[in-house]
């Protein structure tokens, strides 16, 4: 007999959560496996110089990235992204919401912000070159200066449409200063904010292996063209794999904070759906 | 007058508009004791919001003064809650019941234990003791105007004010409502200033009924409200004295919208 908490624990068509949580990781996995499947019988079949087969590049991964490379490359270019990553978000939300509470401040820079951000990001690399020189600085300014954009222009719209009575109602219960910033204009323009940081994130990837590509010696990036000019083309299908990882990764810890951060915003989506 | 606690004298506001100005106020003038449950009641769009905003330090006014407590009105005064029509903007949904509650408390020079006993007590007072973590929007309509009130009442105002706070819930949480407002002026001895457009609203809840006209809006009338201060809404309702209220509220609203009263002498 089922009782009231069974019916509650099993999901539609009776499926336990269990199950269900299985099948959720089959579906998730059974592309990709079918696809590396294919590349190997098709490596199999007809050997190319361009496309090494799955396991030449595995051996490749493990050899490259886990060895000597992973404290010269690895490490120094995933920490420039971190640190990057932090500084672009956080000038992005300080400098956001200061211009975007300033209403004079904000006409004032609408249309030089509109021709910075057009600037394709890869430009400034010369150009930081020029001024920083070929340092941690410049490649940390570069990624920075590539990738605060979406933040800044996104924290910009979301703090200066913050609801009228929600405003009235901290007027009214004179909330101070910081009361009002914390408690009611950052929390509801956080939803635009996350929107921004997720193009950050892509772009600060980017910009991460384009800063490495030229004039270094080292890095992600570097190791990348370096195994290209040298005909090491596991190699440097294994490093492409690598940036994927890393991309996933990123992509994995934002939806992790996203959910916690944003959690009443889906709690309303859910609620208005149903 | 000694225990006068709001004064109201010869208010105008016109809002300046792209399409030229909208006088929404012409010209009130009306009195609030300390202790007092008044309503004002008056046809939509006469500017009953707008006075509320302009009493509550929102809005400057165009012309007249407003009082609170023998202090005029600048900014929004310390000693004020609002209640808003629209109190699904009004709570703020990333924080909890209980934080919603809390927030006015914070600033507050009082220690955290202190603080937590005016959050239990003020949801204890609209029935909530048991919804604090949840969020706003996991209520009904109905539960989150007790939250907002609740928000009211623990910050301890000399005056609350309510606009049209009922006005978007079903019939039987309206009159568990009025019945809470009701009980928050008898127990707690509360000043409340509320606004509908409900005449029998009005009248089931007044001390005081104040009759807004159109717009440009005056003060068309103001009427005691002689019932007993326990109301029921069932036996209160069926009153004949009721009824008699109900109907001159009623005239009164029906010559101000035909233009037959004239303006009172400022
Ligand atoms: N910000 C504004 N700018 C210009 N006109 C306004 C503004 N706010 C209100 N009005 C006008 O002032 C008049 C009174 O509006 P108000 O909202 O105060 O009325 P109300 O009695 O509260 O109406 P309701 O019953 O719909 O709540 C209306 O004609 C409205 O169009
Ligand atoms: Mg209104």
């Amino acid at each position: 007999m089922s009782t009231p908490a069974d019916t509650m624990k099993s999901g539609p068509r009776g499926r336990s959560r269990g199950t269900r949580t299985v099948i959720a990781v089959l579906y998730a996995v059974a592309v990709p496996v079918v696809l590396i499947v294919a590349w190997l019988i098709w490596a199999g079949v007809s050997p190319q110089i361009f496309f090494p087969s799955p396991i030449a590049i595995a051996e490749a991964f493990v050899n490259t990235w886990l060895g000597p490379s992973l404290t010269n490359d690895v490490i120094p270019s995933l920490a420039r992204l971190g640190v990057a990553i932090v500084l672009a978000i956080t000038i992005g939300i300080a400098a956001g919401t200061v211009i975007g509470l300033t209403p004079w401040l904000r006409e004032l820079l609408e249309p030089v912000l509109e021709f910075f951000r057009a600037i394709p990001p890869p430009v400034l690399i010369p150009v930081f070159t020029l001024l920083m020189g070929i340092t941690t600085s410049m490649k940390l300014a570069v990624i920075v200066a590539g990738a605060f954009w979406p933040v800044l222009l996104n924290t910009i719209d979301g703090v200066r449409s913050t609801d009228s009575v929600m405003t009235e109602t901290a007027q009214s219960f004179r909330l101070t200063r910081a009361e009002r910033l914390r408690y009611l204009v950052l929390p509801s323009a956080a939803p635009r904010i996350m929107t921004g940081v997720r193009q950050t994130l892509s772009i600060a990837l980017i910009m991460m292996v384009i800063s490495e590509m030229f004039n270094t010696s080292s890095g992600l990036g570097y190791r990348i063209v370096y195994f290209q000019r040298n005909y090491l083309i596991a190699e440097m299908w294994s490093g492409i794999v690598l940036l994927g990882l890393v991309g996933v990764f990123l992509a994995a810890v934002f939806t992790f904070v996203e959910r916690r951060v944003l959690r009443w915003y889906h709690g309303i989506k859910e609620t208005e759906r149903a | 007058m000694p225990d006068t606690l709001l004064e109201v004298h010869q208010l105008k506001k016109v809002y300046e508009t792209a399409s030229g100005p909208v006088e929404a106020i012409g010209d009130i003038s009306f009195d609030m004791r300390q202790g007092e449950l008044v309503c004002i009641v008056g046809p939509s769009g006469c500017g009953k919001t707008t006075l509320l905003k302009c009493i509550a330090g929102l809005l400057k006014p165009t012309a007249g003064t407003i009082r609170l407590a023998d202090r005029p009105v600048t900014g929004p005064p310390e000693s004020m809650a609002l209640v808003f029509q629209e109190y699904g903007r009004s709570l703020y949904p990333w924080l909890t019941v209980r934080g919603n509650v809390e927030l006015p408390l914070r600033h507050q020079k009082m220690d955290a234990a202190q603080r937590s006993r005016l959050v239990d007590d003020a949801l204890e007072a609209v029935g909530l003791e048991h919804a604090g973590r949840s969020y706003p929007w996991q209520l009904s309509g109905g539960m989150q105007q007790r939250v907002a009130i609740a928000r009211a009442v623990a910050y301890h105002p000399e005056v609350l004010i309510m606009d049209e706070p009922f006005a978007a819930v079903d019939a039987q949480t309206r009159a568990d409502l009025e019945d809470l407002v009701r009980a928050l002026h008898i127990e707690r001895g509360m000043s409340i200033l509320f606004v509908t457009h409900d005449i029998d609203e009005s009248v089931y809840l007044g001390e005081r009924v104040i009759v807004l006209s159109t717009s440009p809006t005056w003060v068309q009338d103001d009427i005691a409200i002689d019932l007993a201060p326990e109301r029921d809404q069932i036996t209160t309702r069926a009153l004949p004295r009721f009824t008699e209220l109900r109907t001159h509220v009623y005239e009164q609203i029906q010559r101000a919208k035909r233009g037959e009263a004239v303006r009172p002498q400022a």
